[in-house]
Order: structure tokens, then C-alpha cells, then sequence
């Protein structure tokens, strides 16, 4: 898996750093996403899936 | 293997989502997807922001690539409206009389634009909904200063101010409650907002929409209710919208009442789900009817309806589950950021919890019945705002949210 980001379409809702708290964080100073491991282990996998389906602006590509 | 035919009417965020989730949870029959625009799924929320602004052309909204949908294996109708659906044969009709029999339907036609009657084909008057609509106000507003009149101050008009403003053009918003937004969010997020449009030179004006002036094909000015009359060479209508399910009436086995009403798992009848701002499913956790027009619950809502399609069609071995989100929204305007979670809507009691116009920061709790349903902030660190959600995500005693909210804010 490689994970990868569209910082500009990023809406910082968050919902990425509550789903998979072990891959996505955000900046302090306005919220982007900031991604802390593009190439997470299979334990992570399914909750990279469910956060690039719910992210509301479509900023996160999940790569195979 | 499944053989036979799944069509979902909607070719929006919530029509996307659920065709994903129906080819991942192992549907590999026919899978239609009908859209009555003729683009390919778009992003709606950069509508009223990056799109309206300039900042992005219309191709950075596209939701998925071309080889990503072909890879979904569509049979995609686009630019085709759905006419009818009978529900106890799982039939729909297309507009060219096309009639496709289906072992599932999933509804996720949205909502449309409410509009004034008889403005069609004015110059000047203006909806915000679809990308057409956008592209449209969007070059209106890419050119001289104009004088625009936004009718109507929720969330739609607020941005769509806040960016013509940033533009600008001579902004003026009408509303029928003085405050923006404040029948969704309250008092004290209104008075933010208030400031805000009043510090970047709206003007805010009381007043509801009654028709507009028009001279030669050309819109120039509005009258409110009250026999006063606004000057506008612009004018968008944005007073709410209505759920698509026009196409559902014929049909009285669904109820049609604000949206298409579901059951908690979606369901609308057997084989029929719907999703995304048109469901108004029955949400346990808050023990009402819910319809939320919010970018999130499209996905979310697409993703449940389709895997409990598959678990009644027996394609997959799971038992339905109830769709209990957690909703979340969020608007941008000044380059200010509002996240709710929770609901909002309906609420009885709103509190303001922390106000700082200067340093536009803000927190409020929201409640029915006794019982704390939806948090709102603006201003305050990602990881203070993530920590909101589990305010809410039950609704709980009012005191108890209360206390955990001031808690979280480090308010009074």
C-alpha cells in the first residue's frame, strides 16, 4: 500500500486522523493533513481504506 | 458470482460511494449508475469556494479519474433522468421510456435549488447547486464589480457573500433572521459571523424575498416581503433546497414527506435503500427521522445502504447493521473554518460556550430534550476540535456535555 495526499483539496475535517490516528495527523496551524507513514503496515490497511472513503474532500489516493 | 441488475439513481458523491461499496462488497451483475447531469462525478462543497473564487478550474472537482470508474465496470447513464421507480418490482423508467428491472435500487438523487417562480431565463439570477450553476455565477462574477444581492443567509449564502466580497463586488445579505445562519447554529456563532461579514463590507439586511425587478430580460433589483426594493445587476437565490424525489411520487408505497423516508438501515422497502441528502432515515442513536445535506453523510450513508443491499440480496453473509453517524460539517468564509459534529438541526437549546470575535474563536453545544446532540467550533487547535466529537457522538445528558465541552475549550 502507498498512500498519497492532495494537501490543496484537504478540508481539515480530521476524519482521517480519527479513523487511523497511526497514519494521518494534522498541522497545528490550520488543520491540513499531515501523513505520518505513506507505506503502513496490513494491520492499518483497512482503516487507511475507511478514511480515504470517508474523507469529505476526496484528498487521500490509496495506491495498491 | 451475482448475476442481475443493481441501479443507483445519482451520480453524485452519495451514487459514487455507493457503487464503490457495492463492486467491493462483491456485486459483479450489471450496476448501473444514472446521473441527470451530464458530468462525471464531481465534488459539490468547492463549489461555493474554490470554484466560485477562481482559485480552481472545473476539473479539480472530478472525483475519480476516468480508468478509476472504468475499473468499476459501469453501465453509466449520464445526463439521463430516472422518471419512476416502481418499488415492489424494483423497476426504474428512465426519460426515454427505458425501463430496467432491477434486483436493488439505491436513491441518491440529492436535492435541487429552490428557486422564485418565473425567474427562468433572466440574466443576472442565479442558483447554486450544481457545476453548471457555479461555472455559470462564477464568470458573472470574473469580470467588473457588481452589484450583487445574496437572498438568503445560510450556509450556502454565507460563502457565497463572504467570496463575492473577496472578489470584490457590492455585497448585500438578505435574510430572514438578522443574524447569519443562526437558525442553524445559534446566537453567539451568528454574532461571529455577523462581525465577520461586517468587518470584510457586506452588508446584512433583514428581509424575505418576494420577487424581483426586472428591464429587458435583465434582473435589476429585488423586492423583499416588505414592499422595499433592493438595486442588483446580480442576484443569487439562496433560500434552501428541496429533495429530488419528484420522480418517487407516483409510487405510494414510499413516503416522500422531506426526502424519501428509511428505516434505520436505510431501507425505503424491500430491495429499495437511499442515501445522501435525500434519505431521511430513522437514526436509533437520536431516535428521530434524520436528513442531513451535509458532503459526509453522502459517503457514509452510501457505504451503509450499499453493503445492507447486499446482505438482503444474500450476496454477502452479513447481517444489516443501522446507519448510526456521527454527522460532521464544516464552512469556510474569511479563511475561518466552523466544524460541527453531531446534529445541529432541530436542537431546542443552543449555548455558547466560548465567544472571542477578535480572535474568531467560538464553541457551542446544542440540545433537545433535555439531551446534548451537536457541538459547534471555530478557532481552536485540530486536536481540540477532533476531541468535540466524543461530546456528542451519543447524545447524552445536557449537564454532562456541558461540562465535558467547557472541559475541552477551557472556557468559563
Amino acid at each position: 500500500m502507498n498512500i498519497t495526499l492532495d494537501e490543496d483539496k484537504c478540508c481539515a475535517a480530521g476524519q482521517c486522523v480519527l479513523v487511523a490516528p497511526e497514519v494521518f495527523d494534522q498541522r497545528d496551524e490550520d488543520g491540513i493533513v499531515v501523513l505520518l507513514d505513506a507505506q503502513p503496515p496490513a494491520e492499518q490497511h483497512a482503516a487507511v481504506h475507511e478514511a480515504a472513503a470517508i474523507c469529505p474532500a476526496a484528498a487521500i489516493q490509496v495506491h495498491a | 458470482m451475482t448475476d442481475g441488475r443493481i441501479a443507483v439513481v445519482g451520480a453524485s458523491a452519495a451514487g459514487l460511494a455507493a457503487v464503490e461499496a457495492l463492486r467491493r462488497g462483491g456485486w459483479t451483475g450489471a450496476l448501473t449508475l444514472i446521473g441527470d447531469e451530464p458530468h462525471l462525478p464531481y465534488d459539490r462543497p468547492p463549489l461555493s469556494k474554490q470554484l466560485l473564487s477562481g482559485d480552481w478550474q472545473a476539473d479539480r472537482l472530478g472525483l475519480r479519474t476516468t480508468d478509476q470508474l472504468d475499473a468499476l465496470d459501469l453501465d453509466l447513464r449520464l445526463g439521463t433522468r430516472a422518471t419512476a421507480l416502481d418499488a415492489g418490482t424494483r423497476t426504474v423508467t428512465l426519460a426515454d421510456g427505458e425501463r430496467l428491472a432491477c434486483d436493488g435500487v439505491i436513491v441518491a438523487t440529492g436535492v435541487r435549488a429552490r428557486t422564485l417562480p418565473g425567474v427562468a431565463g433572466t440574466a443576472g439570477i442565479h442558483t447554486l447547486r450544481t457545476l453548471d450553476d457555479a461555472l455559470g455565477l462564477q464568470t458573472w462574477l470574473s469580470g467588473a464589480e457588481r452589484r450583487l444581492v445574496v437572498a438568503g443567509n445560510g450556509v450556502l449564502g454565507c460563502e457565497a457573500a463572504a467570496v463575492a466580497r473577496e472578489l470584490g463586488h457590492k455585497v448585500t445579505l438578505v435574510g430572514r433572521d438578522p443574524l447569519p445562519m443562526r437558525r442553524l447554529v445559534g446566537d453567539g456563532t451568528g454574532t461571529l459571523l455577523a462581525t465577520e461579514h461586517e468587518r470584510h463590507g457586506v452588508r446584512m439586511l433583514t428581509g424575505v424575498l418576494d420577487g424581483v425587478e426586472t428591464a429587458d430580460g435583465h434582473v435589476t433589483g429585488v423586492r423583499l416581503t416588505d414592499g422595499s426594493t433592493l438595486p442588483a445587476d446580480t442576484v443569487l437565490v439562496a433560500i434552501g433546497s428541496e429533495p429530488a424525489v419528484d420522480w418517487l411520487r407516483a409510487d405510494a408505497a414510499l413516503d416522500t414527506t422531506d426526502g424519501l423516508r428509511c428505516d434505520e438501515f436505510c431501507a425505503a422497502a424491500p430491495g429499495i435503500y437511499a442515501a445522501g441528502d435525500v434519505a431521511r432515515w430513522y437514526h436509533p442513536g437520536h431516535g428521530r427521522h434524520l436528513r442531513i445535506e451535509h458532503r459526509m453523510n453522502a459517503t457514509e450513508q452510501a457505504m451503509t445502504a450499499a453493503r445492507n443491499l447486499l446482505a438482503e440480496l444474500g450476496v454477502t453473509e452479513d447481517e444489516r447493521r443501522p446507519f448510526t453517524p456521527v454527522p460532521y460539517f464544516w464552512s469556510d468564509q474569511y479563511g475561518m473554518k466552523l466544524q460541527a459534529y453531531g446534529v445541529l438541526a432541530g436542537a431546542d437549546r443552543a449555548e455558547t460556550v466560548l465567544l472571542d470575535a477578535g480572535e474568531r474563536r467560538v464553541a457551542a453545544l446544542y440540545g433537545r430534550d433535555g439531551l446534548a446532540t451537536g457541538v459547534l467550533a471555530a478557532g481552536l487547535p485540530p486536536r481540540q476540535i477532533r476531541g468535540l466529537r466524543a461530546v456528542i457522538a451519543t447524545p447524552g445528558p445536557w449537564d454532562e456535555a456541558h461540562a465535558r465541552l467547557l472541559a475541552a475549550v477551557g472556557g468559563e
